[in-house]
């Protein structure tokens, strides 16, 4: 849910729902590497509530817009984080399996 | 008073600031934690992405770059056990994938516990959760979350029997989760609301409503659900008895159908069952005593080990479904999930003879070697330096056993001689799996799951 104005759509803090730090932290990063953020941060106003508020603010584009690009930013890093450690599981594997043949 | 004019210049115009690269002192606070002999110092890692601006230095994230810059190295691998390094990543996303593995991530595990019979020392509640806490070998994502209404069925429950009994003069006996079997047909308890005198050809309704069997389904034909381990004990029996009295309702002809339920929320739902007449159930025991005692004078526990007793019980069932960490622990999928970030430790000057020795002597995990700079090999340090090889030079020789214990740099002025960091995106990654996946597959799981919820946001945008 995004709470913002209409006038400015610049500036707009976005409540998630059942999100915590897991999710909103690694936000919080991403959005503060785009050079379009002048501010950034997080906070979860009530422990017992699973809710966080993220509040973004641009140099003039649409938060919403660099909040999503934020979020494809994150599962783009995700993807290749995923691709990596596939990639050298198979290769330990398989030196593994080399070894364990005992060739000599 | 004379006027003075002054003219502004850009600070990136000034000659001694470089433009597009930080100047050293600044790329060491942005990489690394710098572990002083009082505290650590610049642990927060630089995320603005303007935060060097002034510098001429972008600090954004270019998904290239980041594709560039990111390795993964496996340094141990096992059924259970796995460590790597994650380099070129930012602690945030580190964290998160910790988080998501220990909490986020689910399996299977015991929920319901159905007591027909529990005679042992070790009190129902007590029971259901040593049994909650069983980790299971079974792969949760072939079962769905049960989800509030649902009916127990086969796509989301795994039930199991318990059933052991200590004889009357046999030695204790240990349960362990051996004796746990699985019931692919599903629950053999027959719920209350049934009466027992219906005709036999209708099926008689259980606490679970299986459409088929689990061990007919693909994927556990020749992979039979099992606990992870079989030698965990659950609970001791002994030839004894403890009874619970219950004084009068147990002599009654009706009583059984009458024992309350007994349900515990958290941690685990515990019932006790209406038993229908003709499960066998060991009253003798309680007869006698409750007609003994039917003054109520002997209230709580009363231990059976004389003649005409029978030895503990435990029967029960057990019921397994989907969770995440995050609602108990016994969901967790991993022991124990975590980093840390490569130690550095770097010899600011050269460290000679006396002081190499002491150094050396100084760490406990044996962070140091000492090389013998005449030769120019490396000496086996044993208890002492041969002193006639020569001068000696202290050497960096396993930075990764460092636990920045900071006894190298206590005392006089070694915080000068040599500097202990950490690197801030190389993270030594440890997952211990608790025995559902292995631990690779639960990694990718959990990024994928982090992957899950940013679609979430995504849609939710749109």
């Amino acid at each position: 849910m995004e709470h913002g104005s209409f006038q400015d759509e610049s500036q707009a803090t976005f409540s998630l729902t059942d999100e915590d730090h897991t999710l909103a932290n690694s936000l919080r990063y991403t959005l503060n590497q785009d050079p379009r953020v002048t501010f950034c941060g997080y906070s979860i106003p009530h422990p017992s509530d699973a809710r966080v508020n993220i509040r973004v603010q641009t140099t003039g584009v649409p938060a919403r817009d660099v909040l999503k690009d934020s979020c494809q930013d994150l599962m783009l890093v995700c993807q290749h984080v995923r691709s990596t450690v596939d990639q050298a599981v198979m290769e330990f594997k398989n030196k593994q399996w080399v070894e364990s043949m005992n060739i000599k | 008073m004379k006027e003075q004019k002054t003219t502004k210049v850009p600070v990136w115009d000034l000659p001694d600031v470089p433009k597009g690269k930080l100047p050293p002192h600044l790329q060491l606070q942005r990489t690394r934690v710098l572990c002083t002999f009082d505290a650590p110092t610049h642990t927060e890692s630089i995320q603005y992405s303007g935060a060097y601006a002034a510098m001429g230095v972008d600090n954004s994230l270019r998904l290239e770059e980041f594709r560039n810059n990111f390795r993964v190295e496996v340094i141990k691998l096992t059924e259970d056990d796995m460590e790597f390094d994650m380099i070129g990543i930012d602690a945030a996303l580190a964290n998160a994938f910790r988080r998501i593995l220990i909490a986020e991530l689910p399996t299977m595990a015991i929920e319901k516990v159905l007591v027909a019979n529990n005679t042992s020392v070790i009190q129902d509640e007590v029971l259901a959760h040593r049994l909650g806490l069983i980790p299971l070998k079974v792969d949760p994502r072939l079962f769905n979350y049960m989800i509030e209404n649902d009916e127990p069925n086969e796509k989301n429950t795994i039930v199991f029997k318990l059933h052991a009994r200590c004889e009357r003069g046999s030695p204790r006996i240990k349960v362990t989760t051996n004796e746990l079997k699985w019931l692919p047909n599903g629950s053999e308890l027959i719920l209350s609301t049934e009466k027992p005198t219906q005709d036999s050809t209708s099926k008689t309704k259980t606490y679970t409503s299986f459409n088929c069997r689990q061990d007919t389904l693909p994927e556990f034909l020749d992979n039979p659900i099992v606990p992870k381990h079989d030698d965990i004990l659950i609970a001791k029996l002994g030839p004894g008895q403890y009874v619970r009295n219950f004084a009068t309702p147990l002599v009654n002809e009706t009583s059984t159908n009458e024992a309350s339920a007994i349900s515990f929320t958290f941690p685990c739902m515990i019932e006790s069952p209406h038993v229908s007449s003709n499960d066998t159930f060991s009253f003798g025991g309680f007869i006698k005593l409750a007609g003994a005692v039917g003054s109520g004078k002997n209230e709580g526990l009363n231990v059976m080990g004389t003649s005409g007793s029978v030895g503990m019980e435990i029967e029960l069932e057990a019921h397994a479904v989907k969770g995440v960490g995050k609602t108990h622990a016994k969901w967790s999928p991993v022991a124990t999930a975590w980093y840390r970030m490569l130690p550095e430790v770097v010899l600011l000057q050269d460290i000679e003879d006396g002081m190499a020795e002491e150094l050396f002597k100084k760490c406990p995990v044996g962070v140091f070697d000492i090389e013998d700079i005449g030769k120019g090999s490396l000496i086996v340090f044993d208890q002492f330096i041969d002193r006639q090889l020569g001068r000696k030079r202290a050497t960096v020789a396993r930075p990764r056993s460092c636990t920045l214990c900071r006894e190298c740099i206590r005392g006089d002025d070694w915080d000068k001689l040599l500097s202990l960091r950490r690197v801030k995106d190389h993270f030594i990654f440890t997952i211990e799996s608790t025995g559902a996946l292995p631990p690779e597959i639960l990694f990718t799981e959990a990024v994928q799951i982090l992957e899950e919820k940013c679609e979430r946001v995504i849609s939710e945008l749109s």
